[in-house]
């Protein structure tokens, strides 16, 4: 069924009881020319890319929980493309493009808000870096305006400008980003790819990888034993234990990051704001919850949930922006396990197992990556090969030096 | 909050400590004379077990040791605590 305005009226009459199921229930069957591993945002879109692009039908995507019960519904929703690396920029402009497109593509409501995202600066010198930011981004064609003081003032009234120790001087302002609702680009995708024959199999968690003269053969699960002739594995935080059941070692490590949500209140803050003297962003949701963020908890962990000493952080630094959300109440808050890569940069690769590919190392700005992850990565597995905008996305780049380390941390995959 | 039981100063919060990483990792032995596949593997490549995970800490705000600790990454248990200790090289040099 097509949603419309007038299926919403039409189905308005009945009272909304008889609306269709969004996707299928199906049994796994024995045999999948494709699997992907992993019912997140990216295996959902790699699914989708890859029966909507590439004709590829004959398709499971094998999901141990709920569709969409990993990151891609635990994360704050920000989308950009103001990355400073060439093997990025062109990346996530392309994702930024398929998000403005996305819901008449998959005929899905994702509140796709572009709203802009602002990140603010405190000194000279992060001045002099936005504005290199800002001209790199616009050399490759990505919108990016450089805001003074008195700028920001008037956009964001409720900004303290005048800390003592990080006063804003102003801020580098992409007006495209913005955010977008997370759980429905999870089912919007999900729903397109059950359209195009694609069964979608939950509570099915993979627990081994059959391959057999270096060739992959299929997938172990907790429904059975499942053959198929090429396997995606697109796990976000568990890549590493998944990946090591077909004898890979990843450049990876598993983190938790926590997200925050307020009391809803009326429209307060009307774009993304990050503050540039620590690691804190914010949103308001169109519930009117603040919605907002900082740093990982900083050591390996598995855990979705997070530690105290990072909420107490990330609640000052709030603070030191928008004295005035110090009245307000948090009422939620939940952690996200991620593979923080090596460089801070993602995979999408091929691996020296035939048939196997590998998606993972998004670390905390794979939601934004979704749409393009999804559509590159389906391209490398349909063709084997892959596509110019993940080229540098390689799997072998740690042992060529070509690593792609935006923000020059090195080795430490708690700090990018 | 996680306790970390130093050797030397007994269980302390975690603020008071420097995470070092995965502890098992050792850089390769002889260093100049290791491949680049072996420094490649120490540099970028872990294990990341979903489970017991052997980490270094730094006491920062305490004796200023390292320690080495045992830790589920699922449930956060600290399994064991060490003081760490370099090992001598096997050439006898310091
Ligand atoms: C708190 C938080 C805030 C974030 N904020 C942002 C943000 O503002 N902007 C941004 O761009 N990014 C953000 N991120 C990062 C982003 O959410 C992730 O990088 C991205 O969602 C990862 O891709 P995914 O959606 O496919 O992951 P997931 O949704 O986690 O999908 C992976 C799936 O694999 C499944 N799986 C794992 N192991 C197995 C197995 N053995 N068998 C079968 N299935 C398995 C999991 O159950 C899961 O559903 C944030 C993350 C967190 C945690
Ligand atoms: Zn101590």
């Amino acid at each position: 069924m097509r949603y419309s305005v007038f299926s919403l009226i039409r189905n308005a009459f009945s009272g909304h009881t008889d609306w269709p199921a969004a996707w299928r229930e199906p049994e796994p069957r024995a045999y999948y020319d494709t699997i992907i591993v992993g019912g997140g945002g990216h295996g959902l879109a790699t699914a989708y890319y890859l029966a909507k692009e590439h004709g590829v039908t004959d398709l499971a995507v094998v999901e141990k929980g709920y569709l969409g019960s990993g990151n891609v519904g635990r994360n704050t929703t920000i989308i950009r493309s103001n990355y400073l690396m060439p093997a990025n920029t062109g990346f996530y402009e392309w994702s930024l493009k398929l998000w403005e497109g996305l819901e008449q593509d998959f005929n899905f409501n994702a509140m796709v808000s572009q709203r802009g995202v602002l990140n603010l600066f405190h000194s000279d010198a992060q001045r002099d870096a936005s504005a290199r930011r800002g001209n790199a981004m616009r050399l490759n064609g990505v919108d990016a305006e450089l805001l003074d003081r008195e700028q920001v003032r008037r956009m964001v009234p409720l900004l303290d400008m005048e800390n003592a120790r990080f006063p804003v001087k102003g801020g580098l302002l992409q007006p495209r980003g913005g955010t977008v609702r997370h759980d429905a680009v999870a089912w919007g995708y999900a729903r397109g790819a059950d359209q195009r024959g694609v069964d979608l199999l939950q509570n099915c968690e993979v627990t081994g990888i059959r391959v057999q003269d270096g060739r992959v053969v299929g997938v172990e699960t907790t429904r059975g034993f499942i053959g198929a002739r090429r396997v995606g594995l697109a796990c976000a935080g568990h890549s590493s234990h998944v990946a090591a059941m077909a004898g890979l070692r990843l450049p990876i490590e598993t983190h938790v990051l926590q997200a925050f949500v307020s009391e809803g209140v009326k429209p307060v803050l009307d774009q993304v704001v990050t503050y540039g003297a620590g690691h804190f962003y914010i949103s308001q949701s169109d519930k009117g919850g603040l919605v907002f963020g900082g740093d990982l908890d900083g050591y390996n962990s598995y855990a979705q949930r997070g530690n105290m000493p990072v909420v107490e952080e990330v609640m000052e630094m709030g603070l030191q922006l928008f004295p005035a959300f110090s009245r307000l109440r948090y009422v939620r808050q939940w952690g996200g396990v991620m593979d923080m890569s090596m460089d801070g940069s993602p995979i999408i690769d091929r691996t020296p197992i035939a048939g196997l590919y590998l998606n993972c190392g998004w670390c905390y700005g794979g939601f934004k990556a979704t749409p393009a992850s999804g559509w590159c990565f389906a391209w490398t597995i349909a063709k084997d090969e892959p596509h110019r905008l993940n080229a540098g996305f390689r799997l072998d780049r740690f042992a060529t030096g070509h690593v792609i380390d935006e923000k020059g941390a090195g080795t430490t995959p708690n700090l990018h | 909050m996680l306790l970390l039981p130093c050797p030397f100063c007994g269980a302390r919060a975690e603020t008071e400590f420097v995470f070092g990483g995965d502890g098992s990792v050792a850089p390769p032995p002889e260093g100049e004379n290791a491949s680049d596949a072996a420094w490649t593997e120490a540099l970028y490549f872990r294990d990341n077990p979903r489970g017991a995970h052997r980490e270094l800490w730094f006491h920062r705000h305490g004796c200023r040791r390292w320690i080495a600790v045992e830790r589920d990454t699922v449930s956060h248990a600290i399994l064991r605590a060490e003081l760490l200790v370099p090992s001598a090289r096997k050439d006898g040099q310091a």
